[in-house]
């Protein structure tokens, strides 16, 4: 009966999308050159790496060009890859254009040693609230932003809580007994 | 039905045992304790903490077919300096902790604390870094109701405990040596 397994991505591809990825594609070349990197499609998202310098760039061109209007930031994340050398973090950033309703991801990496970037408040103001929550949870510094400082988290902690870089559990802990956690 | 509509027979409705005392003809003496006691134990002004599941039970615990006024709890407080009795119902944050530790210490004494649910009593499911692992970390607690979350019967159950409490306190108890001790264990004094 499956014998036509098809990878998920292809699931989604349609024309329509590849089209918009090969459009953004050209002009990403054109306009940035070796700054841009390269491009693929995750499920129904193309998605472009850019280079660090220059990935607020990418979004204010996206948003001021005619074309393609990407005016609206809908979610912006922070993923810890602890094995990639010197691209240990990776920032997305998830535009949408409302009048067409095409989505796209610009993502771009930062090694451990230099883990900062430039600041989206400039462009998005909701940028604010997601660029705190990334640096809460892995440290990372956006530089320009205007209030950075823990939100979620108490202000007390002094590390970043979603890094991949900690033991499960300590195992010295005594604060709760096994025998009463089943565990 | 008949019989349980007949106040007679009903289960529910119950009058308080007089406590221990002279009795005469327009008088009866008992001690102060036993007076004290017995108004506060069914006048508790509850205080509900309440930030998930378990504060969803609370409601229904509240609700016509539990009926929390049957312990003279009929009007819940939500302002800390009128309440007597902190129920707290639901996962504490670490962020949420001082929160809680400054409504706890807004409360006028005598006061009493209710942790219910597995969360409130010991962090519960949530064995993480963002979660506090016990209220009892930062303000005493006077009754534990264990479950994830606990049906209604259970927390009328630490109710009723804390109303054994609240009837059994010395009224000077609050003034004791080992009452002090106890909140400077916490740093409340």
């Amino acid at each position: 009966m499956h014998s036509n397994i098809v990878h998920p991505n292809l699931k989604y591809l349609t024309p329509a999308i590849e089209e918009l990825r090969s459009k953004i594609d050209a002009k990403l070349k054109q306009r940035f050159g070796e700054g841009y990197l390269s491009s693929t499609i995750d499920y129904d998202f193309p998605v472009f790496f850019v280079d660090r310098d220059i990935a607020i760039d990418v979004l204010e061109f996206l948003y001021y060009d005619s074309e393609f209007e990407f005016t609206f930031l809908t979610t912006m994340c922070v993923t810890h890859y602890p094995d990639k050398d010197n691209e240990e973090f990776e920032v997305m950033y998830q535009l949408h254009n409302m009048p067409n309703n095409w989505r796209i991801r610009i993502k771009t990496a930062l090694s451990k040693e230099s883990l900062k970037i430039r600041t989206a408040t400039t462009l998005f103001r909701t940028a604010n609230w997601m660029e705190r929550q990334e640096f809460d949870f892995y440290g990372v510094q956006f530089e320009g932003h205007p209030n950075l400082k823990r939100i979620l988290n108490m202000d007390e902690m002094n590390y970043f809580p979603m890094r991949k870089e900690y033991p499960l559990e300590d195992a010295r802990r005594e604060d709760k007994d096994n025998s009463f956690f089943g565990r | 039905m008949a019989e349980l509509s007949n106040p007679t027979t009903s289960i529910d409705i119950r009058p308080e045992n007089t406590p221990v005392g002279v009795e005469g003809a327009g008088f009866f003496a008992t001690k102060l304790d036993f007076a004290v006691g017995l108004a506060r134990k069914n006048s508790l002004w509850p205080l509900p903490f309440a930030t998930s599941c378990c504060g969803i039970e609370f409601m229904s615990t509240m609700s016509a077919t539990y009926d929390l006024s049957r312990f003279g709890m009929e009007r819940l407080s939500f302002s800390p300096r009128q309440a007597d009795l902190l129920i707290v119902a639901g996962t504490i944050s670490k962020k949420l902790g001082p929160v809680l530790r400054q409504v706890y210490e807004q409360m006028a004494e005598p006061k009493w604390v209710i942790s219910m649910g597995a969360c409130a009593s010991s962090g519960g499911i949530f064995d993480t870094y963002s979660v506090l692992q016990g209220i009892d970390r930062i303000i005493p607690v006077d009754v534990y109701v264990p479950g994830c979350p606990p049906r209604p019967e259970q927390l009328l159950e630490g109710i009723m405990q804390i109303q054994e409490l609240t009837q059994k306190e010395s009224v000077r108890r609050r003034d004791s040596p080992e009452y002090q001790a106890m909140l400077s264990g916490y740093g409340l004094d």
